[in-house]
C-alpha cells in the first residue's frame, strides 16, 4: 500500500516495520549516503562545515524573511529576460496553468526532469487524464513510473526498491531479459529516454534555486536528463515552490557546497545548469524558445508570515534528515503517507494538507533532533515537530483520554504533597513486581517495564540527609 | 560550593540509587548539596505531547521553586535541556521569564558540571569492567556533552570502555513516542540493543535514566546478561 494518505501514518509504520527487507534496503542505502557525505566532509571541503552550515542559514533566513521583496526582484528579472512567470495559489492552479500551456503548443508529448513540487501538485495523473503523454526522465523517477508508485525519499526517489526488484520491473514492463546489472538497466532506460526527448513537445522540469538578482533558474542533476529537458523541446515549463528564491548568485554558490554533499556526499554534482533567459532557436532572435516559471504556494505564504514555523521554508531538500533519522531508516518513505517524507515531511505537511488527518507524523518521532543535527541549513526540525504537537492539542485533535491523564497529572505534580503521597505508594508496592516488571498497555507486549523503586529519592532524603542537620550520617 | 540538586520524576521513584549517587559523589568533591524539596517534574510530559498550558504550570513552578538556587545539578540531560531549552518555547509570564533568564546559565547536567565547572575528570574510582557508553540524545545535541562522560568513564581504574557502534542514534524512547507509537520504539531499541550486545561490554553507561531504563526494558526480555548503569552510580561505586 502506497497511498498519498497521511491518515494511515501509524497503520502504514506497522505495516512497513514487519518487511524486514525493506528495512535492509533503506537502511543500507541511507548508511551509504550519510557515509559518503561524512567523508566529504572531512577531506573535501575546505572550509569549516559548521561555518558553512551558519552562513547557508543566514542566506536562507534573510530570503524567508524579506520574501516579499525577494519575490518581486525576480520577477521584475523574469520579465526582464523574456521568462514567462506565473504565481499559483495552490495546486489546481499549476494544473489549469500547464493546461492551457500544452494546449497553446499543442503539444502531446511530455518529458519531465524531477520535480517534488509536481509530485505535491499530482501533475502526472492529472495530465494523463487529459491524454497528455509523460515521461520521466531522471532514472529514479523512470522507475517510480514504471512501477506506478510514488517516491519514497526526496533525492533518490527509489531508494525503496532493490536491484533485483527493478531487473523484475524492467523485464516485465519492458520487455526485455532479466538482468539486475545497474549498467544494464540504465543503458536500456536510457536507449528508451532518448527517444522520448527527442519526439518531445515539452520540458518539465523543477528548480533547486531561483536566483532573485539575476533572475537565473538553478538546476543540479547527475544523469544529464534535466539539461535534456531544458534545451530540447520547445517549451521549458519549470515548477517549484514559493520559498526557492535566493538572493544573489553567491548565495547561490554558497548553498550549492552544501546540497550535493549533504544529499548524496558529491562536492558537486555531474551537472548544474544555470538559465537565465530563452535561448535562440537557429540564431534567429525572433525565434525564441519558451521558458515559463509557476511558482506554487499551497500554504507556504501563512508559514513565511509566522514567525515561529517559516525556518520550515528555510529547507533546499537535500533528504539528509532523511537519510538520518532512525524512523525514516526502519520504515522508508512510503510509511509517511505524504508527498514529502521523513522529518522534513513531518514538518511541512500538517501546514499544507489537512493539519488533522497528518498531524500524526509529528508524533511519530522520539525528538531526537538528529534531523536538525544534519540539516546543511539548520532548520529546527525537532522543535518545528514539537510545534504541531502543540497546536493539535490547542485545536483539541487530541484523544480524550489523554486529556484527563494530563489534567490528573498536573493537580498531582503541582501539589508535591499528593505527589510524594502517591509516589510513596507506588514504591511501596514496587518490590511487588520487582522479578515481572510492571504490566502495561501495548508497552509491555515489546519490552519489560520497571517497577518502581521500595523507595523515592524523596523519601530517602527525608529519612537520611533532612532530619540531620549535618550530613554526618550519610 | 552551593548547589541544589535537580531531581527528575522518573529518576525519583525508579531508580533513587541514582539521585543518590549523585548526591555522595557531589559531596565527596567538596560541594554543599542542598535538595529542594517541594520539586516534583519539570513538565517535559505534558511539553513533549503538545499540553504547554499544563508545562508551563510546572515549570512557573519549578522556576519558583530553584528561585534561589547558585548551581542546579540534575542526574538527566533529558531534563536540564528542558528546563535549560524547551523553557523558551512556553510563553512564560514576566515573573518566572526573569528567573528562567539566571537559571538557564546556571543549570548543569551532572558530567558537565563535573568537569566544566568543578574541573574534575578523575574521581579516583575504581570498577574492574568492560563498559560501554550510550549518548543520549538531549544530552548530546540539546547540551552538546559527549566528551565530558567519556573523560570521567575512562579516568576510571580498572575499566575498559569499549566504543559502541551508532552511539548516537536515538534509543527509541522518546516518551510519549513509546507509547503512541510502542512497535517503532522498539524496533529502535531492538537496534540498539543489538549494537550493545555486539560491542562485547557487560555494562551499558548513559546519562539518562529514561534511556536506560527503556534500553532494559529489551535487554530483559532478551534475558541478557549486560547491566545498564547510571554515569552517576559508576563513579559513586565504591565509595
Ligand atoms: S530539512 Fe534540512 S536536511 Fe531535511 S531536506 Fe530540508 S534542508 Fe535537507
Amino acid at each position: 500500500m502506497n497511498e498519498l494518505d497521511t491518515k494511515y501514518f501509524k497503520k502504514l509504520v506497522k505495516e512497513k516495520l514487519s518487511d524486514k527487507s525493506l528495512r535492509t534496503i533503506v537502511k543500507k542505502a541511507t548508511f551509504h549516503s550519510l557515509q559518503k557525505r561524512n567523508e566529504t566532509i572531512q577531506n573535501d571541503i575546505s572550509e569549516k562545515w559548521e561555518q558553512l552550515r551558519e552562513k547557508a542559514y543566514s542566506i536562507r533566513k534573510i530570503t524567508i524573511e524579506n520574501w516579499d521583496y525577494y519575490f518581486n526582484q525576480i520577477k521584475a528579472k523574469f520579465s526582464e529576460n523574456g521568462i514567462d512567470f506565473f504565481y499559483a495559489k495552490n495546486s489546481s492552479e499549476v494544473c489549469d496553468i500547464v493546461n492551457n500551456l500544452l494546449f497553446s503548443y499543442k503539444a502531446k508529448n511530455i518529458v519531465k526532469s524531477k520535480s517534488m513540487v509536481t509530485e505535491e501538485v499530482g501533475l502526472n495523473e492529472y495530465l494523463e487524464k487529459f491524454g497528455f503523454i509523460v515521461t520521466e526522465t531522471d532514472l529514479g523517477e523512470y522507475i517510480i513510473q514504471l512501477a506506478n508508485e510514488r517516491p519514497s525519499h526526496i533525492t533518490a526517489p527509489a531508494l525503496h526498491k532493490s536491484r533485483s526488484e527493478i531487473g523484475f520491473l524492467f523485464s516485465e514492463k519492458l520487455n526485455i531479459d532479466y538482468t539486475d546489472a545497474p549498467e544494464k538497466l540504465t543503458d536500456y532506460a536510457r536507449q528508451i529516454l532518448r527517444k522520448k526527448f527527442l519526439n518531445a513537445d515539452v520540458g518539465i522540469s523543477g528548480a533547486n534555486f531561483l536566483v532573485a538578482e539575476t533572475g537565473t533558474i538553478v538546476i543540479v542533476e547527475n544523469e544529464g536528463n534535466a539539461r535534456l529537458t531544458i534545451t530540447l523541446p520547445k517549451l521549458h515549463i519549470v515548477i517549484t515552490s514559493i520559498e526557492k528564491i535566493v538572493p544573489t548568485l553567491s548565495d547561490a554558490l554558497i548553498l550549492l557546497r552544501l546540497l550535493p554533499v549533504s544529499s548524496t556526499g558529491q562536492k558537486i554534482t555531474s551537472y548544474v545548469s544555470f538559465i537565465n533567459k530563452p535561448e535562440e532557436e537557429d540564431n534567429s532572435s525572433k525565434n525564441l524558445k519558451k521558458i515559463v516559471v509557476i511558482l506554487l504556494d499551497n500554504g507556504r505564504s501563512k508559514l513565511i508570515s509566522d514567525k515561529k514555523l517559516r525556518s520550515i521554508l528555510y529547507c533546499i531538500k537535500c533528504g539528509a534528515c532523511m537519510n538520518k533519522c532512525p524512523v525514516y531508516q526502519l520504515i522508508g518513505g512510503h510509511a509517511y503517507g505524504s508527498v514529502y517524507p521523513g522529518p522534513i515531511g513531518s514538518i511541512l505537511t500538517p501546514w499544507l494538507n489537512s493539519f488533522k488527518d497528518s498531524k500524526d507524523l509529528a508524533y511519530g518521532s522520539s525528538l531526537c533532533g538528529a534531523c536538525s543535527e544534519i540539516c546543511p541549513v539548520k532548520i529546527d526540525i525537532h522543535y518545528q515537530l514539537l510545534r504541531i504537537r502543540k497546536y493539535s492539542i490547542e485545536k483539541k485533535f487530541s484523544p480524550f483520554i489523554e486529556k484527563i491523564i494530563f489534567k490528573i497529572w498536573l493537580q498531582i505534580v503541582k501539589n508535591y504533597k499528593i505527589y510524594n503521597l502517591l509516589s510513596n505508594i507506588l514504591c511501596f508496592l514496587g518490590p511487588l513486581f520487582q522479578e515481572t516488571g510492571l504490566k502495561i498497555p501495548v508497552w509491555s507486549k515489546y519490552k519489560y517495564f520497571p517497577a518502581p523503586f521500595e523507595f523515592s529519592f524523596h523519601k530517602w532524603w527525608q529519612r537520611e540527609v533532612k532530619t540531620q542537620e549535618e550530613y554526618a550520617n550519610v | 560550593m552551593k548547589i541544589s540538586l535537580f531531581i527528575p520524576c522518573i529518576v525519583d521513584q525508579f531508580a533513587p540509587q541514582t539521585a543518590i549517587s549523585t548526591f555522595k559523589v557531589l559531596r565527596k568533591l567538596g560541594c554543599d548539596v542542598d535538595y529542594p524539596f517541594e520539586q516534583t517534574c519539570c513538565g517535559q510530559p505534558a511539553f513533549n505531547t503538545g499540553y504547554h498550558h499544563e508545562a508551563k504550570i510546572c515549570a512557573e513552578r519549578f522556576l519558583k521553586i530553584f528561585s534561589k538556587s547558585n548551581y542546579i545539578v540534575a542526574p538527566s540531560g533529558s531534563c536540564v535541556a528542558m528546563v535549560k531549552n524547551f523553557y523558551e518555547e512556553l510563553d512564560l509570564s514576566k515573573e518566572t521569564l526573569s528567573i528562567y533568564q539566571y537559571l538557564k546559565n546556571n543549570i548543569f547536567e551532572f558530567s558537565d558540571f563535573l568537569v566544566n565547572i568543578l574541573k574534575i575528570e578523575n574521581i579516583n574510582a575504581q570498577f574492574n569492567a568492560k563498559v560501554t557508553y550510550h549518548d543520549s540524545c538531549h544530552l548530546l545535541r540539546e547540551l552538546k556533552i559527549s566528551n565530558e562522560p567519556r573523560k570521567l568513564i575512562q579516568n576510571i581504574k580498572g575499566i575498559e570502555l569499549i566504543n559502541l557502534n551508532e552511539s548516537d542514534t536515538c534509543c527509541g524512547f522518546g516518551g510519549t513516542f513509546s507509547v503512541k507509537f510502542p512497535e517503532l520504539s522498539a524496533a529502535m531499541t531492538e537496534e540498539k540493543v543489538n549494537n550493545i550486545e555486539k560491542s562485547g561490554a557487560d555494562y551499558v553507561i548513559a546519562n539518562d535514566v529514561s534511556c536506560l531504563l527503556n534500553i532494559q526494558g529489551i535487554l530483559k526480555k532478551r534475558n541478557s546478561r549486560i547491566k545498564i548503569l547510571h554515569i552517576a552510580e559508576l563513579l559513586a561505586l565504591g565509595m
